[in-house]
């Protein structure tokens, strides 16, 4: 990792890029991390950030969709784009050779002309990919899940939207949505890999000037969450899928890399005290737990798959293993072999330069921070088995609101 | 072996020949029941110990059944390669395969096969699979409840020693790793390992016809299969070529006519899928029931329209993507062994990145649109899933396969 540098440049429009340069890659990764999401949407207009995310690839004043989708590939780059809670990111890999044409690309659909022809199109396709996720399991449950744990938070909402608030969006309303939330200061470029950064910089300056700059305020409360068991039924599924989500850390908390470990080792999916219980032993297709942060709170998720009839055996398993977590907090041992499965992986994902692009974006969104690959396997290996129990106290496991979808309703109490 | 000293990584993929073609035909899903079994401890190690061992060297690591092949995957830091082959040389030696946990796996199998239930593009594929290939080619991985209940441990045992054997397995590394100690580890773990394949393969006719399966679903998917060449034959570069003008990237043709221009689907895809036998095109979309019959009807449209040829700038395009995607698989160790692995198993030699590339350099449309005018797409079988049957009386021009 040696001649790996990091470079930051604020352009005059508020536009920020960052990049973690590495002359040595053979590729480029780049992003536009734009701070917008479905936290952002009211009700009237739920869905609009991920449509709005489909319809950026639709052209602009000088590019109708098809020429962007050519020139997409003919640059041959490897390129989409995924819209969260509170991120739309725009993203690409290509040969270091193409990175200044596909940064041009990139810059210019983000302003998009959003034509109504277009708009009508899509629609259908946003309804399809609701109608996809209605078919595949856990068939909706996770966004449930959501909505119950975070109630009126903004966190609750959906991304996708559903069939009724897409089938009722208008261009005018994306349009309002757009001119809300697209401001140049809350746009991140962030890259790695092999990188031109004077002349990137240089370039999306010039492109980007016009770009206005304005206040996009967004609340970020710390969520007030529930808790309870819900139980939905789904005749045509085969098994039971259960969410369950409890508090957990937010992105800017110092526990973050202490939950991270906590998470893996309580529900990690093939060593962990939920992988030996329940999946080496056949109970359960699957269970996991994973941290989730977002601005201003947290969460942990786990994500269970078991049969209909073992349900509620499956519920007082993982309650009794929560309990047990809580009360006795982690050994030393669980504890080293989580930071040595973590820290290798944290190397060889960041052999490829998107991923390691994607942990740079992400960071500098969420904490305005840069932190080495060195840095992180520090602050992982500094965790001690007091920080894990000091995240138990504040983010108790045992307390959770609980989405099971299946073949037939579950009483459980 | 491949060294790609500018990575910290070593990658490893050990194949076995236990795929589910060898499975017996009164066991289907053996192969999947044993993998299953081999991880629940080998040498020193109880199933516990084994799994926390891999974790120590901080191994990213998989297992899957294939047809052909049991496979066993993993990653780990170049400093840790020894260790992590040691492992898997016990795994594939010495498995405990402790009676038991006889029925843990047993329950974890039928998991899998209940999870495969709502999984409806996967049992989609399962049923295409069946009429892409004789049998036992086309054949599924995860067996059915009636097979998975009637497994012993004796047939877990007896297939270890008949398939976990030396004959027809590879081992591929790739990584930061240096040739001649690398060499000296696998003769050292693998010299005196010995054993040999114990079945022929007896074929039988993949399945005729057209196909509906009844589900309640929001979405109809739809499978479409017709015969190709597979990875070995000469005009295999010119068919992939031309499936990848129809699907490869936002501007090819299946993703501009059904989703970009229409609105039809979400998910539309077409690829070359291949064995070591024979090879053929899977095309796939999922869209919702009022819509099915019109996408299915243009997505034959464009697969027949290939048969009339591709042009200049869609091959150029294309072949942007492949390159970028050769160049790309240098920064994955693991992309390049289980790739090196699958070259061994089709070609039964490896094509290096650099001939691949000239391979890509000579494919041009004359050569295309010859092998699509010789061969123009044809004999198609559809699956459909979902609330309604479609009409595919039209399918192969009025006449069944």
């Amino acid at each position: 990792m040696k001649d790996v540098t990091f470079r930051q440049h604020t352009l005059s429009s508020g536009l920020q890029i960052v990049a973690e340069c590495n002359p040595n890659a053979y590729s480029t990764g780049m992003a536009y991390f734009v701070k917008t999401g479905s936290r952002d949407e009211t009700p009237d207009i739920s869905g609009v950030s991920h449509f709005l995310e489909h319809m950026v690839f639709k052209g602009t004043p000088t590019r109708t969709a098809e020429q962007v989708n050519q020139q997409l590939d003919q640059i041959g780059s490897q390129s989409n784009a995924f819209t969260s809670e509170e991120q739309t990111v725009y993203y690409c890999a290509v040969l270091p050779e193409y990175q200044l044409e596909a940064l041009e690309l990139l810059s210019d659909i983000l302003r998009p002309l959003l034509r109504q022809g277009d708009f009508d199109t899509e629609k259908h396709v946003i309804l399809e990919e609701i109608a996809k996720y209605d078919d595949q399991p856990p068939f909706g449950a996770h966004e449930k899940a959501l909505a119950y744990h975070f109630q009126d938070h903004p966190l609750g909402k959906s991304v996708l939207g559903t069939r009724e608030t897409v089938s009722a969006l208008t261009r005018e309303q994306m349009l309002e949505y757009f001119n809300r939330r697209y401001s140049a200061g809350n746009i991140v470029l962030a890259m790695a890999g092999n990188i031109d950064f004077e002349a990137v910089v240089a370039q999306v300056e010039s492109q980007t000037s016009h770009w206005e700059n304005y206040n996009t305020h967004r609340d970020t409360p710390r969520a007030n969450p529930s808790s309870g068991f819900y139980s939905i039924e789904k005749p045509s599924a085969h098994q039971q899928y259960i969410i369950q989500i409890s508090n957990g850390p937010a992105a800017e908390d110092k526990n973050r890399y202490a939950s991270r470990l906590l998470g893996l080792i309580f529900g990690d999916e093939n060593n962990s005290r939920l992988f030996w219980d329940l999946i080496d032993t056949g109970k359960a297709e699957y269970a996991v737990v994973e941290p989730s942060e977002y601005q201003g709170t947290g969460i942990f998720l786990s994500y269970i798959c078991c049969q209909p009839e073992n349900t509620s055996e499956i519920l007082d398993l993982y309650q009794k293993l929560a309990r047990d977590i809580q009360e006795h907090g982690v050994t030393q041992e669980e504890l080293e072999l989580a930071k040595s499965k973590v820290c290798s992986h944290i190397v060889l994902r960041a052999e490829r330069a998107a991923s390691r692009m994607f942990s740079i974006g992400n960071n500098w969104v969420q904490r305005g921070e840069y932190t080495s690959i060195q840095q992180s396997i520090e602050r992982f290996q500094n965790v001690t088995v007091s920080d894990i129990a000091e995240v138990l106290e504040k983010y108790p496991l045992t307390q959770c609101t609980s989405v099971a979808i299946g073949p037939t309703r579950i009483e459980h109490k | 072996m491949q060294t790609m000293p500018w990575l910290e990584s070593a990658a490893i993929s050990v194949l076995v020949p236990a795929g589910s073609q060898r499975d017996p035909s009164e066991l289907p899903g053996l192969a999947s029941f044993t993998a299953e079994m081999v991880q629940r401890g080998c040498g020193d190690l109880n199933s516990r110990q084994f799994v926390d061992q891999l974790d120590r060297l901080g191994a990213a690591r998989s297992a899957s059944v294939t047809n052909s092949h049991t496979r066993f995957s993993a990653a780990v830091p170049s400093s840790r390669l020894e260790e992590t082959l040691a492992i898997y040389r016990d795994l594939l030696r010495s498995p405990h395969l402790p009676e038991a946990q006889l029925e843990d796996s047993r329950m974890v199998a039928m998991q899998e096969l209940l999870a495969m239930e709502d999984d409806l593009a996967q049992k989609l594929l399962r049923e295409l699979r069946l009429r892409l290939y004789p049998d036992p080619y086309g054949r599924g991985t995860t067996g059915s409840p009636e097979s998975v209940q009637a497994i012993s441990h004796h047939d877990v045992a007896t297939h270890v020693k008949d398939y976990y054997v030396p004959e027809n397995s590879i081992i591929s590394i790739a990584g930061k790793i240096e040739f001649e100690a690398v060499t000296s580890i696998i003769e050292n773990l693998f010299g005196d390992w010995e054993g040999a394949l114990q079945s022929d393969i007896y074929q039988t006719p993949p399945r005729d016809g057209h196909h509906h399966i009844q589900h309640e679903s929001s979405q109809t998917q739809i499978g479409i299969v017709y015969p190709s060449v597979p990875y070995s034959h000469p005009d295999y570069f010119l068919a992939r070529s031309a499936i990848g003008i129809l699907s490869d990237g936002m501007s090819s043709r299946l993703f501009t006519e059904v989703r970009e221009k229409r609105g039809l689907c979400y998910t539309v895809y077409a690829m070359c899928h291949t064995i070591k036998e024979e090879g053929c095109v899977l095309a796939y979309a999922g869209t919702t029931t009022d819509r099915a019959q019109e996408t299915l009807d243009v997505m034959l449209a464009e697969i027949r329209r290939l048969g009339d040829g591709v042009f200049e700038d869609e091959l150029k395009r294309l072949k942007a993507r492949m390159k970028t995607g050769l160049i790309m698989q240098q920064e994955s160790s693991s992309s390049r062994s289980i790739s090196m692995a699958s070259d061994w198993h089709l070609l039964g030699y490896i094509r290096t990145l650099e001939e691949l590339s000239d391979i890509l350099d000579k494919v041009n449309t004359e050569s295309i649109n010859q092998y699509l005018s010789d061969h123009p797409p044809q004999q198609f079988k559809v699956v459909t899933l979902g609330q309604r049957a479609l009409d595919t009386s039209d399918v192969n021009g009025g006449g069944e396969v």
